[in-house]
């Protein structure tokens, strides 16, 4: 006997071509032009937001940076479509995520120069900080997600993975919990096709990464990452399910895993330049000046103003000034005595001077 | 009331969630099976699916997804059914548990409880009895505490659920249906980070903890010293005030512990000893643990962890030094 007992499938979904053409019967209904409009501005600003941070870094104003570029319709698409409440939960890429959901510039700034008063994420933003182990993000968002559902806050949590990630444990046990527990939880897979020196074809053998989210009987669909309203719509519609769902956004990694690595070792110009006309940002600004909806000297007051408030952003960040004794401030809800010993004789023998 | 450990957890579990509507179990098997040693048995009658979660078996989800909650606001009390298998939720006791409220400078905090049951001495399968008390003592930002007593056992874990931070809440197994003791029926706390001194003499003081109090107590008494017996109950942050001044007064200091010896949390307490007494004792430090390896099949157990003849020849060691 044999009987077929599961059967899968996973969609596709663009709905904005890479030359700026909507696709008429997907493009969603209540989707308004300020809407685009809005969204293209972000992605702009995420962009000059990660040149100015890479430029800091060559500088030696800043610590290890990873980029975003290429990134910026998967980041933006997503995080425009939560809605005030819901919570985001980034992996450590996902700076135009922050940027959407106005976590205050200065503070982003203040992490690139290598302290942790940058990830004093507010608690008015609803999301959480930079995380650094790969995947280990995730379970928490179920967690958060959890304590929303416990509550009836009716706040769905929208979580951000790589392509790597989706090879670790707790990517799996994060979405075998979801699915369990039926969270309002949305996992953004953001596919930019390299994790640090290895392909996405050396990450799993598995035909798509959304794929996986069928054995933890979770829905899934896959989007064209680089489609800012695609992404849009697909994470709009999975939190108004408020139930657990996986959006595979595919884009691509338009420069380093972080700039302390040198992709020419590992990948060839060839790739990168297919790449380039498929890009997040082109094809809006063709749709929108199409529409009569955007033209040059709209783009270079968005860039004026936008560079504006990074410079200010960056001028804040620069004159901050770290406290060591903060280290050991807040690792208890109260001073050990142990740990107080520690400090009162790290500040009484002057160890800090010149720290700075 | 006249309970054993697993009675006195109970019944604090009981207590805490109708204190805290925030709090959750949650762990393999703590539903309808009450939990491998039954110390969550009849909870889930009390308090419904909602707030006693049988869970996937997957100890880094369970620890992964209780900081999740935390996070949120909720108070978690994850249970892993062996320490064994907690290896496996490591990671995020390390990268996340111990860490996420420096990360944030406290904008976030971790409330929340993992308790697992430790050591071995009962003739379970391998994995089932390690004591990794100084793993996750070592890390710094997690508190560890370990009750040798139900007394202490129900103080410390209401006192765990009263506070703002990550706490490894390890129960010696041997320890669960071991003795029994009377304990108040309603709540009270037993202070963390706080030594418990079990009998006081001047010849010498014996620090310890966990499965090896009762022991150290037959032989001390056995023995007729003069001795300050002192439970550390809290192995993260140590109380050094109680260790250093029990050491001053004594002169002579024995630390005895299940988990292997090397790099084990005698260490720590010899060497805060040596940096702050060394010249107020009158022999050198003595430490007894098992020996420097894993865990072995319970079939050797009985070779491996201290035992009364062990502490004993230790004892004497120092007395003679």
């Amino acid at each position: 006997m044999e009987n077929q007992v599961y059967d899968g499938k996973i969609e596709y979904i663009q709905i904005i071509d890479e030359n700026g053409n909507a696709d008429p019967a997907l493009f969603p209904k209540d989707l308004s032009d300020e809407k685009i409009v809005e969204m293209y501005k972000m992605m702009l600003f995420a962009r000059a937001l990660d040149a100015k941070a890479m430029s800091l870094q060559r500088q030696g104003r800043a610590v290890t940076y990873a980029p975003l570029l290429g990134e910026e319709a998967t980041q933006i698409g997503s995080a425009m479509a939560m809605g005030e409440k819901d919570i985001f939960v980034p992996s450590f890429r996902q700076h135009g995520v922050f940027l959407a959901r106005k976590v205050p510039l200065e503070l982003m700034f203040i992490g690139w120069r290598g302290f942790e008063d940058g990830a004093k994420v507010p608690k008015s933003v609803n999301g959480t900080p930079v995380i650094v182990p790969v995947s280990t993000q995730v379970p928490h968002a179920a967690g958060i997600a959890f304590a929303q559902r416990y509550r009836n806050t009716g706040a769905a949590v929208v979580a951000y993975v790589g392509d790597g990630g989706t090879s670790e444990g707790d990517f799996y046990e994060a979405l075998n919990f979801a699915g369990v527990w039926k969270l309002p939880f949305v996992l953004i897979i953001e596919n930019n096709q390299w994790a640090i020196s290895v392909p996405r074809s050396k990450q799993t053998a598995a035909g798509t990464l959304a794929q996986k989210a069928m054995a933890a009987g979770i829905g899934a669909v896959q989007v064209d990452g680089n489609d800012v309203v695609a992404v849009y719509q697909a994470t709009k519609e999975a939190i108004a399910a408020k139930l657990p769902f996986v959006i595979e956004c595919v884009t691509y990694r338009m420069s380093l895993h972080t700039t302390a690595d040198d992709p020419t070792k590992y990948r060839n110009d060839a790739e990168v330049e297919a790449w380039k006309p498929k890009d997040p940002i082109s094809r809006i600004r063709a749709y929108l000046t199409r529409k009569g909806l955007w033209n040059e000297d709209k783009e270079a007051q968005a860039a004026e103003e936008q560079a504006k408030e990074i410079d200010l952003a960056v001028e804040k960040a620069e004159q901050f000034k770290p406290d060591p004794r903060s280290i050991f401030e807040h690792i208890y809800s109260y001073m050990p005595d142990v740990l107080g010993e520690e400090l009162d004789e790290a500040e009484t023998a002057g160890w800090w001077q010149g720290g700075d | 009331m006249m309970v054993n450990m697993v009675s006195a957890l109970n019944n604090a579990l009981e207590l805490i969630m109708k204190e805290n509507e925030n709090v959750v179990l949650l762990g393999e098997d703590i539903g309808r099976d009450g939990g491998v040693f039954r110390v969550t048995e009849g909870l889930i009658d009390k308090f419904g699916e909602r707030r006693v979660l049988d869970t996937p078996l997957a100890e880094s989800g369970i620890i992964g997804t209780s900081i999740g909650m935390a996070l949120a606001g909720m108070h978690p009390i994850a249970e892993i059914q062996f320490a064994g298998f907690m290896y496996l939720g490591f990671s995020q006791m390390v990268n996340h548990a111990s860490r996420y409220r420096a990360r944030t400078r406290s904008t976030f905090s971790v409330p929340m409880i993992v308790r697992t049951p430790v050591s071995g001495g009962v003739r379970t399968l391998e994995h089932h009895s390690d004591s990794p008390e100084a793993y996750y003592s070592h890390i710094g930002g997690l508190i560890v505490v370990e009750p040798s007593n139900p007394y202490d056992a129900k103080g410390l874990l209401i006192k765990a659920s009263r506070m703002n931070d990550p706490v490894v809440f390890l129960e010696p197994t041997k320890l669960y249906r071991l003795f029994k003791q009377e304990i108040p029926e309603e709540m009270y706390e037993v202070p963390i980070g706080k030594a418990s001194i079990l009998s006081e003499g001047n010849d010498l003081t014996v620090i310890t903890y966990g499965t090896m109090v009762r022991i150290v107590q037959d032989v001390v008494k056995k023995k007729g010293l003069s001795a300050d017996v002192i439970d550390l109950r809290t192995i993260n942050p140590l109380d050094e005030k109680t260790i250093i001044e029990s050491a001053k007064k004594t002169g002579r200091v024995a630390i005895v512990h299940e988990a292997s010896l090397s790099f084990g949390a005698g260490a720590e307490i010899a060497a805060r000893i040596a940096e702050k007494a060394i010249f107020e004792l009158k022999a050198p430090i003595v430490r007894v643990g098992s020996p420097s390896l894993p865990y072995p099949f319970p079939g050797y157990e009985n070779y491996y962890i201290p035992n009364d003849l062990k502490i004993s020849k230790a004892l004497d060691r120092l007395m003679s030094a």
